[in-house]
């Protein structure tokens, strides 16, 4: 998720993998600096790393169940104990090898502290220079610039869609453009926060409700979503540009309609997300599809990194797509 | 010009809303007369043959863009093959492309929902489209969903998933159905070009589905010459020669 605090989320899949890897490309640097072949860059690398690799990750732990408590506190003080949690992480290991004789090479506890810190402090730079690129401003105005927009092309037919059942069915006219105000109150409002599932599938049957005046019994909607906790948090608006996509490509360019499949379920601590729309060669608008599957795609790396993922594939006649995101719920207290 | 009095028009557009609001705009105006409806272009052509042989003209149709099965562009194309074709007018809801080429070209569309003000004066100068406005149209609906053919002033549809092969004969190109052969006036290349996904180019002049090529057979066509690759057709007992530099299509299909 997003942050405001300066602090790298210590919890976060993606950031656990870039320490790794700046750590380890440190370590490497290291050892070829200390060595004149390859031969001995190869052992360098081995020794230094039967000590770096166990510390880097006691390490790791140390950060991952502190994470709470240095959020709370500011980025000065949360440097400061993350250089205490590294010292105190380096000891022990260097304590526990020292145990044994037969680790000769063992570096004094000094310089695996030096080591360690300065390490540290790269990764710690890192991220510093990381949030600057995607300050809370800069991510805002991005997800702003990504915002889902409707096609046009639903406007105007739902407009006249609903004029046409202005004279003689005045109750649906009604009904409709109150569906239609309450989408486009989404739709324009400033759409950064996560929202419950619940809110968004409600949104979505608002806009099916609005398409269905048009295509009538040629559109179809299955709903899988049973065992959905309706409290999951979502980005807003990443389920109804993929139905909008779907009904677009997958309905209405079938004589006789189609069946959209939304399903919904959680898996340890995921959330799947599976459209299916009928699939057909003769849609001529592939760029369209793209374009809103790239604008999500980005939305949910900017919400959730690398611990968000969506594929899309094409098999047969059905077209599906498949978003996996990380399972937050709502909290109770607010 | 069109005789303002009687008027007969033709609506066709996939989503029965829109219909209706035509419709009632319609019944607004004097003088018109809405003869049918039809949910997409194929419909509209089906219901424009049937009339044609009752003897009744239709003046004027209101064509939506897009449609299943057959869109408005692919329908006004195939209209143009009636010896008195109809004026057409496009309607759209929102289209930038087909804006801009009607724009172009000077070609009458409404834009939805329609204004009945704006519908009466596309109606009073409604006029038949020129070949050139419709040649500029075209890329708007690339690939045509069907033939078609003008016989006894009917415009006869062929699938294209119905064409077995296409065959350039002189001045026409046969089309071959299961069913029947059908006269085409139109270019084989630009027939290659257009469906180049669905046939492939067998010999210099035949274009043949690939979904109704069965397989390769290497054949004597007489006792003389020496034998010949030709590919066996579903539902047709003629084969068709494969010409020497297409012969690679066999191997990449054998693999």
């Amino acid at each position: 998720m997003r942050k405001t605090s300066r602090l790298p989320n210590l919890r976060n899949l993606g950031v656990a993998l870039r320490i790794l890897i700046i750590a380890n490309a440190a370590l490497m640097l290291g050892a070829f600096v200390l060595s004149d072949g390859i031969e001995t860059f190869l052992y360098q690398l081995t020794s230094i790393s039967t000590f770096a690799q166990p510390t880097l990750l006691v390490c790791l732990f140390l950060l991952y169940s502190c994470y709470n408590f240095l959020n709370k506190t500011s980025y000065r003080q949360a440097i400061a104990f993350i250089f205490i949690l590294i010292t105190l992480g380096t000891t022990a290991v260097h304590g526990f090898f020292s145990q044994f004789w037969i680790f000769s090479d063992l570096p004094s506890l000094p310089r695996m502290l030096v080591y360690a810190w300065i390490i540290g402090a790269i990764i710690l730079y890192y991220f510093n220079l990381h949030h600057r690129a995607y300050s809370p401003a800069i991510t805002e105005a991005r997800l702003q610039a990504l915002q889902a927009r409707i096609r046009p092309h639903f406007l105007f037919n739902s407009l006249n869609a609903v004029l046409s059942l202005i004279r003689d069915q005045p109750k649906q006219a009604e009904t409709a453009l109150e569906d239609m105000a309450d989408l486009f109150r989404v739709l324009m409002a400033e759409n950064r926060e996560l929202v419950p599932i619940a809110q968004e599938i409600a949104l979505c049957r608002q806009y099916l409700a609005l398409e269905k005046l048009r295509l009538d019994e040629r559109l179809n909607v299955e709903w899988l979503i049973d065992d959905v906790p309706p409290d999951i948090l979502i980005p807003p608006l990443l389920l109804q540009p993929l139905i909008e996509n779907a009904v677009y490509h997958g309905i209405e360019p079938l004589i006789g309609g189609g069946t959209i499949t939304v399903q919904v379920y959680t898996k340890r601590n995921e959330v799947h997300l599976i459209l299916k729309n009928p699939y057909t060669a003769q849609s001529k608008h592939h760029n369209g599809n793209n374009m809103a599957l790239k604008n999500i795609k980005e939305r949910l790396t900017l919400h959730f990194d690398l611990e968000a993922s969506l594929k899309s594939k094409q098999v047969n006649d059905t077209y599906e797509v498949h978003i996996t995101l990380p399972n937050q719920q709502q909290k109770t207290n607010g | 010009m069109v005789n303002y009095a009687n008027l007969n028009i033709l609506i066709a557009d996939d989503e029965a809303p829109a219909r209706n609001r035509l419709r009632t705009l319609l019944g607004d105006i004097e003088n018109i007369r809405v003869v049918a409806e039809a949910k997409n272009g194929r419909e509209l052509l089906d219901i424009i043959n049937r009339s044609q042989s009752e003897q009744t003209s239709t003046d004027i149709v209101l064509l939506d863009i897009r449609m299943p099965e057959m869109d408005g562009i692919e329908t006004a194309q195939h209209l143009q093959k009636l010896p008195k074709p109809p004026a057409v007018i496009f309607t759209t809801a929102y289209d930038t492309y087909a804006i801009k080429a009607f724009d172009m070209n000077a070609v009458d569309y409404l834009l939805k929902p329609i204004r009945i003000e704006r519908l009466q004066t596309a109606l009073q100068k409604a006029r038949v489209l020129l070949p050139n406005q419709l040649e500029a149209l075209a890329p708007l609906s690339p690939k045509r969903s069907h033939l078609s053919i003008s016989e006894r002033g009917r415009i006869l549809l062929v699938p294209i998933s119905d064409v077995i092969y296409l065959r350039a004969e002189l001045k026409y190109i046969t089309v071959r159905t299961a069913e029947r052969e059908y006269l085409i006036e139109e270019s084989l290349a630009h027939l290659e070009q257009e469906f180049s996904n669905l046939f492939t180019r067998l010999h210099r002049n035949c274009l043949a589905a690939n979904a109704y090529i069965l397989g390769y057979e290497k054949r004597n066509q007489d006792e003389h010459a020496e034998k010949q690759w030709v590919a066996l057709l579903k539902h047709v007992p003629e084969t068709i020669t494969v010409s020497r530099r297409q012969q690679h299509l066999i191997r990449q299909n054998m693999l």
